[in-house]
């Protein structure tokens, strides 16, 4: 026998509560992380949707977005699985989806899909960023007797270019078709990578709540609203920002052709937003309808957890808030940067209560359906998992897309075109 | 400016591509074709009787199990466990199963509630365990291939393997998957996998003294479990999920989940 | 100038070639499909001997115990405790006598009113087990005070 060892973790009861009967291995073993997973990936899809309107659709007056949320989308991708390495109880075993794909798996088929996705974007982002890889590259060799960083820099730009220095007009045309043809693949992948998350949910026939073959087009529905939802906040910060520089050193003519060159890419993807936002609201109704109207026998307890015990989470914080609140703050004429500010803010925090509604909500109730589980999002940390699989974690989660974003400006500036872009 | 065709022609061959792992799988199926032998019917196919008639929720079951197969002592989880399932006149279900069962039923009182005795319809006890089934979604959503089915039925987990996603513990639909706390995968009844293919039986059934609990072969014609499943009036546990569970039940009521 | 739209392609080709290289190294020989099918046999064989020779802590064989404690074994066998195997209140034996030396025998309250303490089931066959109200039947004491395990009946009370 195995010697009692005096800290046994049990997965799960530090943020459990069972109530009434449930199996005695059930515990919610999918937590904050998981509800962190698919709304990254569901930034992923949306940003990378909202590059495409400008690539593919040829949206002119997207395209200092386009660019950004492109390289945007990468970064967040990067972050996407990691939710997943927070909360893998053998995290450095991970690797095992890639090298023992079992492809009946929702996970392990994702794997395959992700890989191709980030192979498409970086694709793509070379295309779009080669010329100014080259300019750079050859900038720099023109600098005789370069410092470390320099030489750094110098080197890494090469690399970059993959020794491909042509940038006559011929090949920035050609360029630009392959961004085109590059982005309208990307589109069925972007979906198809997003549909695979809702698909892990949705298939999971043990699960009444999660088992509806709508979950995986309600996720890419809500991953785009999430997605564009991201783009235009981070934009209207980074522009402001900007703006708030250049009054400092009081370059009033940019600043004011800056704010000019916002607000019309706000009203253009507000539009976007809001035909996602009735997509997604129209397909999470369908769905509460059809279970109620149809009854099955999961519905008594659903029906309790729905409009019972997670009332508040879902019809005022998620449909209320996140939802109707943002929709008519988006509709109402005169859209001004403050109000389209705030309307992100809220359809993001819809998004995420959504995944934490569907992910959170599907295992409060028991498989027994004679009882419930609660959830308790650790707050402080007590050991390794109340870290990894509490608000630190998720804060983890949440702020790495934007240093790896940061650190991908230092190589494909998003945002500096604009200036360039104007002046000429 | 893309055209239409152009927006068609694209989004096909990639869908084209997308579909290639969907290939890669029927190419692997195809080996079954190859190596005919490796697929012929085994001879052994473990299979699970529970009477619940004789099941008297002293819960000796549990306490073997936990033994037997390394499962901490005092912990709520469990390979196995016993529920008690009291039906009152008044139609109200009262289920409990404290501590899994482990250290059997010795109250009246079911979580807080004092139920006196006139009140009770119908009480009984149902052990539970993996239910080994034909069709396991467990198996089926490992992304790794670190649980799978054995040729003799068995559904094992290797602890070398498994990556603790935890998908498998949530497509369950019968909640017998748990992370194990020592080496953190996932973790659930074997059938004493080691004790059955050394010609023993698995600790539950031997531990039960009323014989409530019974493993056989179910491809042997003479072997009493199969006798009982073939020839008796036995049940399974929420068949409606398609997962044919090799685990039967004699007296199973209609008030268990 | 060649026609450089294809480099990235030879990159992720390339990365492609060093996942599948690395597999080969790291991936153990005997995972595969081992069973029916590819979504129920894909796995590492050798984890069914890890399995197999997982180690045996019940001997569950009363036959056993009898060699040497005969007088032990003949007296239960003629109660109605003869369907309780030794080790249900002994403890595993694994590989006693050598190792351990001494079972520990659970000689709790706890084990015995496991069958004994009364619930009134009549569906289930607990009802036919003689039982008592352990909060008022002698509550302070260990039932084999009184009541010898391996002669239960009123007779052979102590």
């Amino acid at each position: 026998m195995i010697p009692e060892i005096q800290e046994l973790v049990v997965h799960g009861a530090d943020w459990t509560h069972k109530e009434l009967f449930t199996y005695p291995n059930e515990y919610i073993y999918w937590t904050i992380q998981i509800v962190m997973y698919p709304l990254m990936t569901g930034f992923v899809a949306g940003a990378f949707v909202l590059s495409s309107l400008y690539h593919v659709f040829g949206q002119k007056d997207l395209k200092d977005l386009a660019k950004f949320s492109l390289v945007f989308s990468f970064a967040l991708l990067l972050v996407a699985p990691m939710p997943l390495l927070f909360h893998l109880q053998q995290p450095q075993r991970n690797h095992n989806v890639f090298m023992t794909p079992h492809f009946t798996s929702a996970i392990a088929a994702f794997g395959l899909v992700f890989s191709l996705y980030a192979a498409l974007v970086a694709y793509e982002i070379w295309f779009v960023y080669r010329k100014h890889f080259v300019e750079t590259a050859l900038s720099l060799r023109k600098n005789a007797d370069k410092t470390m960083v320099e030489n750094i820099q110098y080197f890494t730009y090469n690399l970059l270019t993959l020794g491909a220095y042509d940038v006559s007009k011929e090949s920035s045309e050609r360029d630009e078709k392959a961004v085109k043809l590059l982005a309208s693949i990307g589109i069925p992948i972007a979906c198809f990578l997003h549909g695979y998350a809702g698909f892990i949910f949705g298939s999971v026939k043990a699960n009444a709540l999660w088992m509806t073959p709508l979950m995986p087009v309600i996720f890419i529905m809500s991953a785009i609203v999430s997605g564009v939802a991201l783009c235009m906040l981070t934009y209207i910060i980074i522009m402001e920002w900007k703006k708030f520089n250049a009054k400092r050193k009081h370059e009033d003519r940019m600043s004011m052709e800056i704010k000019g060159a916002e607000i019309e890419v706000i009203r253009k993807s507000s539009r976007y937003l809001i035909y996602a936002m009735i997509a997604a609201i129209t397909l999470e109704v369908l769905d509460l309808v059809f279970r109620g109207y149809t009854a099955m026998k999961s519905w008594d307890i659903l029906r309790s957890v729905i409009y019972g015990k997670d009332f508040a989470n879902i019809f005022i914080l998620q449909y209320t808030l996140g939802n109707i609140v943002p929709f008519a703050m988006l509709l109402l004429p005169g859209l001004t940067i403050r109000r389209t500010v705030i309307a992100t803010i809220l359809v993001m925090f819809g998004v995420f209560m959504m995944r934490w509604n569907v992910v959170i909500g599907g295992q409060s109730f028991s498989l027994s359906f004679a009882g419930y589980m609660h959830y308790t999002l650790p707050v402080i940390p007590h050991n390794a998992e109340t870290f990894r699989e509490g608000v630190g974690g998720a804060l983890v989660i949440a702020v790495l897309p934007f240093i790896f974003f940061w650190f991908f400006n230092k190589f494909a500036p998003t945002l500096q075109f604009t200036k360039k872009d104007m002046s000429e | 400016m893309i055209t239409r065709r152009d927006l068609i022609k694209n989004t096909v061959a990639g869908i084209a591509g997308l579909s290639l792992p969907l290939v890669s799988v029927k190419i692997i199926n195809a080996a079954e074709t190859l190596f005919p032998d490796r697929f012929e019917k085994p001879s052994v196919l473990w299979g699970f009787v529970v009477d619940t008639y004789k099941c008297v929720g002293c819960g000796l079951c549990v306490k073997a199990c936990k033994n037997e197969n390394e499962i901490p002592y005092n912990i709520p989880l469990s390979r196995t466990w016993v529920e008690r399932y009291l039906i009152l006149k008044d139609g109200r279900v009262l289920i409990d199963s404290p501590d899994a069962g482990r250290d059997g039923y010795t109250n009246q009182k079911v979580r807080d509630t004092v139920v006196s005795p006139e009140n009770i319809a119908k009480a009984f006890f149902v052990p539970k365990l993996c239910n080994q089934c034909e069709n396991p979604p467990c198996v089926q959503v490992c992304p790794v291939g670190a649980t799978y089915k054995t040729t003799d039925g068995v559904i094992l987990i290797d602890r070398k393997w498994c990556i603790g996603c935890g998908y498998c513990i949530q497509s369950c639909p019968y909640g017998v998957r748990f992370f194990h706390p020592v080496y953190k995968v996932a973790e659930k009844c074997t059938f004493c996998y080691h004790r059955i293919t050394k010609g023993m039986k698995t600790a539950c059934v031997e531990a039960c003294p009323f014989g409530a609990r019974q493993i056989g072969n179910l491809r042997d014609r003479n072997d009493p479990v199969a006798k009982i499943v073939l020839s008796e009036r036995v049940a399974v546990l929420k068949d409606a999920f398609g997962t044919k569970p090799q685990v039967y039940y004699i007296g199973l009521d209609e008030n268990v989940r | 100038m060649k026609n450089y739209a294809l480099r990235p392609l030879y990159v992720i080709i390339g990365l492609v070639i060093v996942v599948l290289i690395i597999r080969e190294v790291y991936v153990p020989k005997d995972f595969g499909v081992h069973g029916e099918s590819y979504m129920y046999g894909w796995h590492r064989k050798g984890n069914e001997e890890e399995w197999k020779a997982f180690k045996v802590k019940y001997k569950f064989d009363n036959e056993y115990c009898k060699d040497c404690h005969s007088d032990k074994y003949d007296s239960i066998m003629q109660s109605p405790h003869a369907i309780i195997k030794c080790e249900n209140c002994h403890g595993p034996a694994f590989d006693h006598p050598t190792d351990p030396t001494k079972l520990t025998i659970d000689r709790s309250r706890g084990l015995c009113i496991r069958c004994h303490s009364s619930l009134p089931y009549p569906q289930s066959s607990r009802a036919n087990i003689r039982g008592i109200d352990p909060d008022k039947h002698n509550s302070e004491i260990e039932c084999s005070v009184c009541h010898n395990p391996h002669k239960p009946s009123l007779e052979g009370m102590k």
